[in-house]
């Protein structure tokens, strides 16, 4: 095919000469159509030969290969490789016919992407292409370069082809183009007109009226005069507050005494309120006496007639009930009426799980009130004891858990304790649980003993405004009884749980531990024991001497009994088994044999011996629910009746039915003995009845 | 009497008489205490000049608090004024001044 090529495109160009010969001869002027039709006539070129029918009806049959027949075929080159000369099988079989040098250069060519990459800088990315177009064009029209021109200057341009014309639109365009730095011109006539309506929102008012920030009106006068006594009046002020601020700074070198004035001028502020609660007290008491009115009747005067038909038992009444929310759920660790007055007792708050330790209270209240404490101190530790002291009502011994002992003064307002003992001053280290006020010593100091688990005993004295330590003994496992077998044992110390002093052998006393023994020690003697006794098989919970019998003592033990001693004798006396564990014994106040006994099952058990002295002779659930404990018992000293306290905070106060508090029967006119002496012989007559035995035996 | 000591009573309570002597206010705590700072200075500045003083003090007010402030400022004078809550000082300076500020649009 390329072999036709050129002579079709001479072909053409011959055709263009004839239409132009035509145009110049002015023949065909007007007939624009017929030089559409003319294009459809076979047109000849000059040198066509002139053949005959038979010529060209002749056929000349070629076989059209892509082998070039004249390529060689037996090309030899030298092969460096093998050293020597060698056939060449493949032969190019390209052979070229024609080349032209062009400037169309291919848009995805490296140079083609260069020129692009050029023209974009220089005016946009679409022009680009137009460029390329637009040279393609300028290659067609080169061929006939002046006569085109001339024809575009005479105007003709109705026989213009329609393509032609644009082509030279393109190329008028492509000049302006080809100065880079001019602005592209936008075809002004390139573009179309749109409008449209929408649909306008309607407007609306909106008004709003606000109030207007409040104002108020002022007057004043001002003069001099007005000024100055203004200024006067506040100079006056002013030297008042100084005189006040010198007054007080003196105060404040002594810092007790400060604390002192604060007080009292707080006292002097709240003065409108302290003068009401004098006032405010009696009539809580009169309300109080009116609500438990039928209690008060009861407390005084209700006898339990149904004890005459009982013959030996009796019961116990419940009275009042005393709780303080502050103390809800904390164990009443510790119970003790005031020597003083009868009505006031003290009740000490903490915990017996040692586990779930929390703080202590210690609410002391009187039986007229049965509703709110008359005084409530509270501590960080848990209270596990405490002892008002005989002579000195106000003041309140306890100790702590955390082996602390503290004095609390009833006389003073403020809750914390006048005196406390610290680490540095010899504290325990392990609960307090017994802590007791001795008679005053030779200087006529206070002083107290206390118990603790750590094995000491210590005695305290109030030196002026401090508590002064000493270490009374030291409770070691085995006692003066020395195995000398192993002497690691003998320094392990015993774990002290509860203590009582001899009414009249001042320097005497019990101690009970948490191994089950009751030594009996001496205040001289730091290092021995005057007696050993294997009492019990788990804890001594309370060691408690007769009121009456010298010799007599009582112990009770978490391991359910109550055991009676002679302390001359190294067996108990009597053995009570409660079913349960005891918590706590007291003897009563008014007879040598009667004692009660509170145990962990909710149990008030109350023993006459002279009665019956193998059981219980009143026997009887307190408490409110059955799974609250009693921890401790205490005989008031004048009325006959007891408080128990149990694990939920709660003080139980009960009356003694007549039957638990009898007296030797008086008999036809014959006089009644009283008093200590027969209260001794009434016991050691009990006594002498197990001794006889025990020495039978 | 004596005139003399009359004197010298009147130079120790000029001497004295230097604070100001809030009468009565009743805007807010840190707001009362900045107008006073702000009289204070006024007068100090201007202490022969009282109409440039309740200008400067009435110029700085409405820059800090917002506009229409009213001040007057005078040894003997007496008013009746409304003013919006909470924005209103009288106050004694130098013991013979009165300054009045209130706000009021």
């Amino acid at each position: 095919m390329p072999q036709k090529q050129p002579p079709r495109r001479q072909s053409f160009s011959v055709g263009r000469g004839a239409r132009r010969r035509d145009e110049d001869s002015g023949t065909d002027v007007g007939e624009g159509a017929d030089e559409w039709a003319q294009s459809k006539a076979t047109v000849r070129p000059p040198d066509q030969l002139e053949l005959t029918d038979a010529e060209l009806k002749e056929e000349f049959t070629r076989i059209l290969t892509a082998n070039n027949p004249h390529a060689p075929q037996n090309i030899v080159r030298y092969s460096f490789k093998e050293g020597t000369y060698k056939l060449i099988g493949v032969v190019n079989q390209l052979a070229v016919h024609f080349s032209q040098v062009g400037n169309l250069v291919p848009k995805d060519s490296d140079e083609g992407r260069r020129q692009h990459y050029r023209d974009e800088l220089a005016a946009g990315s679409q022009e680009s292409t137009k460029v390329v177009i637009s040279e393609t064009e300028i290659f067609e029209e080169e061929e006939e370069p002046k006569e085109a021109e001339a024809e575009t200057e005479a105007g003709s341009q109705t026989d213009m082809p329609v393509a032609e014309a644009a082509a030279k639109v393109t190329e008028e365009e492509l000049m302006t183009h080809k100065q880079p730095k001019e602005r592209k011109l936008t075809n002004q006539f390139n573009f179309s007109e749109r409008a449209s309506q929408t649909l306008n929102n309607p407007l609306r008012d909106r008004e709003c009226q606000m109030e207007p920030p409040p104002r108020t009106n002022f007057s004043a006068t001002a003069n001099q005069w007005e000024i100055y006594d203004a200024y006067i009046e506040e100079l006056e002020k002013q030297e008042k507050t100084k005189e006040k601020e010198k007054a007080k700074t003196p105060v404040a070198k002594k810092m007790g005494k400060m604390t002192m004035r604060k007080m009292t001028s707080m006292e002097s502020q709240s003065d409108d309120i302290s003068k009401v609660t004098q006032a405010a007290k009696i009539v809580e008491r009169m309300v109080n006496q009116n609500t438990y009115d039928d209690v008060a009747q009861d407390f005084k005067y209700y006898e339990d007639a149904a004890d005459e038909y009982r013959d030996q038992e009796g019961t116990l009444l419940p009275l009042w009930k005393f709780q303080n929310d502050k103390a809800k759920r904390l164990a009443v660790t510790a119970l003790c009426w005031n020597p003083k007055y009868n009505d006031l007792f003290a009740v000490g708050h903490g915990s017996y799980d040692f586990m779930k330790q929390s703080r202590g209270m210690l609410l002391l209240y009187s039986m007229k009130n049965p509703s709110f404490p008359e005084y409530i101190f509270s501590s960080e530790s848990g209270i596990m004891c405490l002892d008002v002291h005989a002579d000195h009502p106000y003041l309140v011994v306890v100790g702590y858990y955390d082996g602390n002992v503290a004095i609390y003064n009833l006389k003073k307002p403020h809750s914390q304790p006048s005196f406390c003992s610290s680490a540095k001053s010899g504290k325990h280290t392990d609960p307090v649980w017994q802590v007791r006020w001795q008679k005053d010593d030779m200087d006529n100091n206070l002083n107290f003993f206390s118990v603790s688990s750590d094995g000491r005993i210590v005695s305290w004295t109030l030196l002026k405004s401090e508590l002064v330590h000493t270490d009374v003994i030291k409770l070691k496992v085995e006692g003066n009884t020395t195995d000398g077998l192993d002497g690691l044992q003998l320094h392990t110390v015993g774990c002290g749980t509860a203590f009582d002093f001899h009414k009249e052998i001042d320097y005497m006393f019990l101690v009970g531990t948490e191994e089950g023994k009751i030594y009996k020690c001496s205040k001289s003697y730091s290092s021995k024991f005057l007696d050993t006794y294997d009492a019990h098989n788990m804890a001594v919970d309370a060691v408690s001497w007769n009121p009456y019998h010298t010799k007599v003592f009582m112990s009770c033990s978490s391991d359910w009994t109550v055991k009676i001693w002679d302390h001359t004798i190294k067996t108990p006396m009597f053995i009570y088994d409660l079913n349960s564990a005891v918590g706590d014994v007291a003897w009563a106040p008014y007879s040598s044999t009667v004692f009660a006994a509170v145990t962990t099952n909710g149990k008030t058990h109350v023993f006459d011996l002279s009665i019956n002295k193998y059981e219980a002779i009143c026997n009887q659930p307190v408490v409110a629910k059955k799974k609250n404990k009693i921890t401790h018992v205490q005989f008031n000293p004048i009325h006959p009746i007891i408080i128990v306290g149990d694990d939920r905070g709660h003080v139980i106060c009960l009356k003694l039915s007549p039957n638990l508090r009898k007296m030797p029967k008086e008999k036809k006119g014959q006089e009644v003995q009283k008093g200590p002496a027969v209260e001794i012989a009434k016991l050691d007559k009990l006594l002498n009845l197990v001794r006889e035995v025990k020495t039978k035996t | 009497m004596g005139e003399t000591e009359g004197k010298k009573e009147e130079a120790d309570y000029k001497r004295l008489q230097t604070f100001p002597l809030v009468r009565h206010s009743d805007m807010p705590e840190e707001m009362r205490v900045e107008t006073m700072e702000l009289c204070v200075t006024a007068c100090e500045k201007f202490s022969n000049n009282n109409e440039s003083a309740a200008k400067m003090i009435k110029e700085t007010m409405d820059k800090k608090f917002g506009s229409s402030w009213h001040v007057v400022i005078g040894e003997g004078f007496g008013f009746e004024i409304t003013h919006e809550v909470k924005n209103l000082l009288y106050l004694y300076f130098g013991g013979t001044l009165a300054v009045c500020v209130w706000k009021c649009s």
